[in-house]
């Protein structure tokens, strides 16, 4: 990371932990805000993190990895989680994953080497009746099929090129 | 200074909760309540656990991830118990008792879970005990054979599953043997403030983790061992030179010396069954012998030699500030033999090390001393001299490998050893340890004072020094101030301790310290205040109230010590250790000291005849500022 | 885009305020009578009676108090509390405003679950809303000293955090690993002060039952359940969605409500709940009988019971939260038997070990999720082992 970068994520955790509060109780906001504008929550991050709140880096990093949804190593701009949980096991979630597969070229757990997408496995994302279903971001698709992923890929594309890198902009999808 | 004991653990608050116990409201205190243990009535306090209530009245219910002195964690479950009236076995570790309860410890449903739980933990556990230094001394080994474990029901690994981490020079870790008891998580965390350990991942990917992963060595590890104390397996363990001591031994060639600090002459019986508190000075000495060092010195007389040192040092600090009013000296002085204490500082609190004695501690200067004057005293090559450290310490092991521990013109101490490596070697030569004849110490480093022994316990360095200085000083007996020169003020087992001193009569200078300052006249009518801390989470408050500016801003002195209870609760001390055990070890120490007929560090004729012979410009001289003192390394806390 | 089809909900007939207005319109300890009177039991999935709750968060001693509302919702097969705080979401923080007058709270927390988050900027209009209209903020309703209001906090992609003192764990900034009880959050609960936590579902009735009356509530269900409970139903039936009934629907029932006859077996109550087979579907829905969090898992004639068995002790292994040794480890050595199984490897006498294994689960694990988590698979062992041993090949699903 740039000198120039660090320093702006420092700032911005100073923001946030006066925003939330300089006690523990305050460090999954922290977190989470960290992972949503900078797609990880770099060791540095956490060390910073934990000397605001008082705490140790270990402590925060045992928090880091207890979350799904918080990473400590890089991810893509676009993290699509599949649910793999029963309901949409058995409307055919196999398939979709095989074609997210097919359409991104990396597994799940990886991230597409343009650093743009990550495919990973959610558990039930209370879409059950609809499924099925995954998380694009913030994001929710249902009633997934093969064919229906390519359009949601490319709709991501799209949205990275048109607008500018921040997740909102997927939302305008 | 009530407020500095008090619990800042930042434990879960649910583990904490239960240190305290389960009352919420203050009314019931000191009520008690009924409950029923396997037949048997009694009455407890309200709030006592199961667990409490059952070992009061001698019902053993197995236990792994509780330790008498950590917070509860409940997680292992092994100590689970039937309630009537509940639908679950509830963890009678963690169970608060608030009504009155029937409790069955041992029913069909408790045994079967119970056996399932090691089965369930073994299927995980990859190691062999005949190869495991825990061997004969591990918790789960011992379940598993009050148990009857016969055969692995749910499997056992066949490989490893993780890479041990060696990387430290001091505490090894192997997570193939661990058992997630996370002990040692709430002893880093805890108990020593320091926060290397932490359980990382979920459900079965969890593992105790330093930050980042990263290798131990690379991280902010004191090397205070304290988590290898209390690791119910061998999952956690010191770094093992006797290999390396073993063929310093057998190579003709090697003079190989030892020096043994006063710890774990109280605790090594332990390692031997012994109860603790017996302390076997004279029988190890012939059992080094026989091992066959080459000469056998106590430690206690470089303890001696650093109170002079450390002493002299603070009184410079005190002429400097108060007479010369110069504004650069730092105050109040710290002590610095404790080595994982050290590093403590170095990480967390660099910008304060200014305040900790140059003087080295009393391992180094053993080295230090052994192999320039001892050597030319006796005609021995330096470069042919092994020295060898028997300490209570893991951190020790670190200390002897700084870079800077070369004042010699060598490495100063080649090989720490603790406590129960010592244990080793001595069983591994097939001797008898406890029924073994006396023998006295080598000299000319043989004769000691009853303050270096007492260097042992917390409060044992400030102790010797006030025995000292007040002595120096003031010019009478300590004996007038404190019946039998017990300084009892300084005493004790709590966390954080403080003490005043009014220096009511000043004496002549003595000629030891004579050319340092004039005369003591600018001490009389002072208060000379000091304060002892032990166990690095209160070094923390103290640290922290002097920042703040509290009541530790005004003292001259503080001693502190990284392990509870100081020295005789190390982390290279015999496994396993709790409050009463040291309390134990802490009564051999000072019924050591009451033995000695010299008694002040001081008056160690030793310690006089090398500042007569060798360092002859005195305490904080010239040739001393070269071998006995030393500086830090501001390491700051932040991990590349 | 993401509405549940959806069976008309008495929630519709509920006028934003009303409740609240009725609640205070009683001194707090009447309101917790009130609920008492109801006979409303949690709808988180325990069924603790929620006055019973209330009323000993009220007795608790603390200088502060919390009202929890617990939108972790990730209970496989359940969703029927994304479509109330899509749709309802006035009638929850409602209810979480009068159990702040009940046990004398100011302050109250939302923990939505992480993948949630779009949900997000609705609740905090519909938050913004309630404070313009005073129902929330400084003197409530213009009752002299009644203040509270309610923020968001998000999970981040763990289960067990619906787990109420891991949840609790996770708002302090912990890992969200379930604590001891005792004590229990109503005395020792958020930053160790009493703290009620409560199911959506849950609180969005206790607006309903200030509004409408005990008695009301009352009329249906049955007597140890009483009133209506809202389901979620997936699976292999043709209309899948959330559907409000009173308790104590047997499951017969409900399947021909959901066109979803002919089933071989249904999963009650999500991962951790039991799988009940055909032979026993004039069961009834109830605390006293087969109860449920509302999740309502239907498996039609041609499914795999295996292949669902596995999936859920994937499920577990992978959200245990791992600090105990039964669930951490018991529910991989479960995972392992049912690859056994599918290779056709495993002997009885094994299986058996690990029902046994099963059943410590059951009891010795620390929190409920371990305590619950081999349910699945020892129902599905005791309803049809004749299917699941002695596997030549691969079944297709
Ligand atoms: C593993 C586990 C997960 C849980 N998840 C949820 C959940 O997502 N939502 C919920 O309301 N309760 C959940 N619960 C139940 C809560 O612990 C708690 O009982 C409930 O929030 C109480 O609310 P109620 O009394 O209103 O039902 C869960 C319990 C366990 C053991
Ligand atoms: S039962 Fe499972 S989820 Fe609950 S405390 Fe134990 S390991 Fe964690
Ligand atoms: S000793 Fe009680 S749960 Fe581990």
């Amino acid at each position: 990371m740039l000198i120039t970068e660090r320093e702006k994520m420092v700032e911005d955790i100073n923001t946030w932990a006066e925003q939330y509060g300089r006690n523990r109780s305050a460090l999954m906001p922290i977190l989470q805000e960290v992972q949503k504008k900078y797609y990880r929550i770099s060791d540095y991050a956490m060390q910073e993190i934990a000397d605001l709140l008082g705490i140790h880096p270990v402590e925060v990093y045992g928090v880091v990895s207890f979350y799904s949804f918080l990473d400590d190593k890089p991810k893509g701009k676009f993290i699509i989680r599949l649910c793999q949980t029963i309901s949409c096991d058995m409307v055919g979630k196999d398939r979709v994953a095989r074609q997210l597969e097919n359409d991104l070229g990396v597994g799940f757990g990886q991230t597409t080497a343009d650093g743009i997408f990550t495919l990973e496995w959610a558990n039930c994302l209370g879409m059950c009746d609809q499924g099925p279903a995954m998380l694009v971001n913030d994001q929710v698709f249902t009633r997934l099929t093969p064919a229906k992923v390519n359009e949601i890929i490319d709709g991501c594309r799209r949205a990275l090129s048109h607008y500018a890198t921040q997740r909102k902009e997927v939302h305008a999808l | 200074m009530a407020n500095l004991n008090e619990d800042v653990s930042r434990a879960p608050k649910s583990m904490r909760a239960q240190t305290i116990t389960g009352i919420t409201d203050t009314t019931d205190i000191g009520a008690t309540v009924r409950v029923e243990i396997d037949g048997k009535e009694l009455k407890v306090p309200i709030g006592t656990t199961i667990l409490e209530a059952a070992r009061s009245i001698g019902v053993r219910i197995p236990t792994l991830c509780y330790h008498e002195d950590l917070c509860i964690a409940g997680v292992c479950r092994i100590c689970v118990v039937e309630v009537e009236g509940q639908r679950t076995l509830q963890a009678s570790c963690a169970y608060p008792i608030t009504s009155p309860i029937k409790v069955k410890t041992y029913s069909s449903k408790v045994r079967k879970a119970r056996r399932h739980i090691l089965d369930l933990l073994l299927s995980k556990h990859y190691g062999e005990c005949y190869s495991c230094f825990r061997n004969n001394n591990c918790e789960l080994q011992s379940l598993a054979k009050e148990y009857g474990v016969d055969q692995f029901r749910f499997g056992h690994p066949e490989k490893p599953l993780h890479e041990v981490d060696a990387s430290s020079y001091s505490v090894i870790r192997d997570m193939n043997k661990c058992i997630l008891c996370r002990r040692c998580v709430r002893t880093c965390i805890d108990v020593q403030e320091v926060g290397v350990l932490e359980a990382v991942g979920r459900s079965d990917k969890t593992k105790i983790e330093t930050f980042a992963s990263k290798p131990l060595s690379e991280v902010i590890c004191i090397n205070c061992g304290q988590c290898i104390n209390r690791c119910p397996t061998g999952a956690l363990r010191a770094n093992d030179p006797t290999d390396d001591v073993w063929a310093a031994i057998d190579n003709p060639a090697k003079h190989v010396v030892i020096q043994t600090a006063p710890a774990p002459r109280a605790g090594i019986g332990e390692c031997f069954g012994l109860e603790p508190g017996r302390a076997l000075t004279f029988e190890m000495n012939t059992a080094l012998r026989r091992c066959g060092f080459d000469k056998v010195f106590d430690t206690n007389f470089t303890a001696d030699l650093t109170i002079i040192e450390e002493g002299t040092e603070l009184i410079l600090r005190l002429y400097k500030a108060l007479v010369k009013k110069d504004t650069s000296i730092a105050l109040p002085q710290f002590t610095s033999c404790s080595p994982g204490w050290i590093k403590y500082i170095e990480h967390f609190y660099p910008e304060m090390l200014k305040h900790v004695s140059s003087a080295k501690s009393p391992q180094q200067m053993f080295g230090a001393v052994i192999k320039t004057y001892y050597a030319k005293k006796n005609n021995i090559d330096p470069k042919d001299i092994v020295t060898v450290a028997l300490m209570p310490c893991s951190a020790k092991k670190f200390e002897c490998n700084r870079p800077e521990m070369c004042d010699s013109g060598f490495k100063d101490i080649d090989y720490g050893l603790t406590t129960r490596e010592l244990a080793q070697m001595i069983s591994e030569a097939g001797i008898d340890l406890p029924n073994l004849e006396k023998s006295d110490f080598d000299d000319p480093f043989g004769t000691a004072t009853g303050s270096g022994v007492i260097f042992a316990a917390t409060g044992g360095v400030m102790e010797a020094a006030i025995r000292t200085v007040v002595e120096l000083v003031c010019g009478i007996k300590v004996e007038n101030l404190f019946d039998h020169a017990d300084v009892i003020p300084v005493r004790g087992f709590e966390g954080v301790r403080y003490a005043e001193l009014p220096i009511k009569q000043v004496g002549p200078v003595p000629d030891i310290l004579k050319h340092l300052v004039p005369n003591w006249d600018w001490l009389k009518g002072a208060t000379l205040k000091v304060g002892v801390c032990h166990g690095t989470a209160n070094a923390k408050k103290v640290l922290d109230d002097i920042k703040a500016g509290g009541k530790f801003s005004e003292c001259h002195f503080i001693e502190f010590m990284a392990c509870p209870g100081g020295c005789l609760g190390g982390g290279g001390q015999p496994i396993p250790t709790n409050p009463e055990i040291r309390k134990k070890r802490a009564k051999a120490i000072y019924g050591e000291d009451a033995h000695y007929e010299i008694r002040k560090s001081h008056e160690n004729p030793a310690v006089l005849e090398l500042y007569s012979q060798f360092l002859t410009d005195g305490p904080c001289g010239h040739l001393s500022h070269k071998l006995l003192h030393t500086d830090y390394t501001p390491r700051g806390k932040y991990i590349a | 885009m993401i509405t549940s089809k959806c069976s008309k909900l008495t929630f519709s007939e509920i006028k934003t305020g009303s409740g609240l207005q009725a609640a205070l319109k009683n001194k707090p300890a009447e309101v917790i009578s009130i609920l008492a009177d109801s006979g409303m039991k949690g709808r988180g999935g325990a069924g603790f009676p929620t006055s019973t709750k209330w009323r000993f968060a009220a007795a608790a001693k603390g200088e502060e108090k919390f009202v929890v509302c617990n939108a972790d919702e990730g209970e496989p097969g359940t969703f029927k509390d994304r479509v109330l705080l899509c749709d309802f979401a006035d009638l929850v923080f409602e209810g979480m405003t009068i159990g702040a007058y009940a046990i004398g709270a100011k302050t109250g927390i939302i923990y939505l679950r992480g993948e949630y988050t779009y949900l997000v900027n609705q609740l905090e209009s519909v938050l913004a809303k309630r404070r313009q209209a005073n129902l929330l903020g400084n003197k409530i309703c213009g009752k002299e000293g009644f203040d509270f209001d309610i923020q968001i906090r998000m999970g981040s992609g763990a289960y067990v955090c619906g787990e109420e003192t891991a949840l609790i764990e996770s708002l302090e900034g912990q890992r969200g690993e379930p604590r001891n009880r005792p004590p229990f959050p109503v005395d020792t609960g958020f930053m160790g002060r009493p703290t009620i936590v409560n199911n959506v579902e849950t609180l969005a009735w206790v607006t309903a039952i200030l509004a409408k009356g005990a008695a009301w509530f009352k009329s249906v269900g049955t007597e140890k359940s009483t009133g209506l409970k809202l389901f979620s139903v997936s699976g292999d039936c043709a209309e899948p969605g959330v559907y409000e009934f009173p308790m104590g629907i047997t499951i017969a029932q409900l399947l021909k409500e959901v066109k979803g006859e002919g089933a071989k077996a249904v999963q009650v109550g999500g991962a951790s709940g039991h799988c009940v087979a055909a032979k026993d579907f004039k069961r009834a829905l109830a605390f006293e009988d087969v109860a449920t969090g509302g999740s309502i898992i239907i498996f039609g004639p041609n499914r795999d019971m295996l292949h669902v068995a596995k999936n859920f002790m994937e499920f577990f292994v992978e959200e245990s939260c791992g600090q105990c040794t039964p669930c951490r480890e018991g529910n991989h050595k479960i995972l392992e038997g049912i690859e056994k199984l599918e290779a056709g490897t495993c002997s009885m006498a094994y299986l058996d070990e690990l029902c046994k294994l099963g059943e410590t689960m059951q009891l010795a694990s620390k929190c409920g999720l371990g305590q619950s988590s081999a349910n699945a698979f020892l129902s599905i062992v005791a309803n049809f082992k004749d299917e699941i041993l002695g596997r030549t090949e691969k079944v297709a699903v």
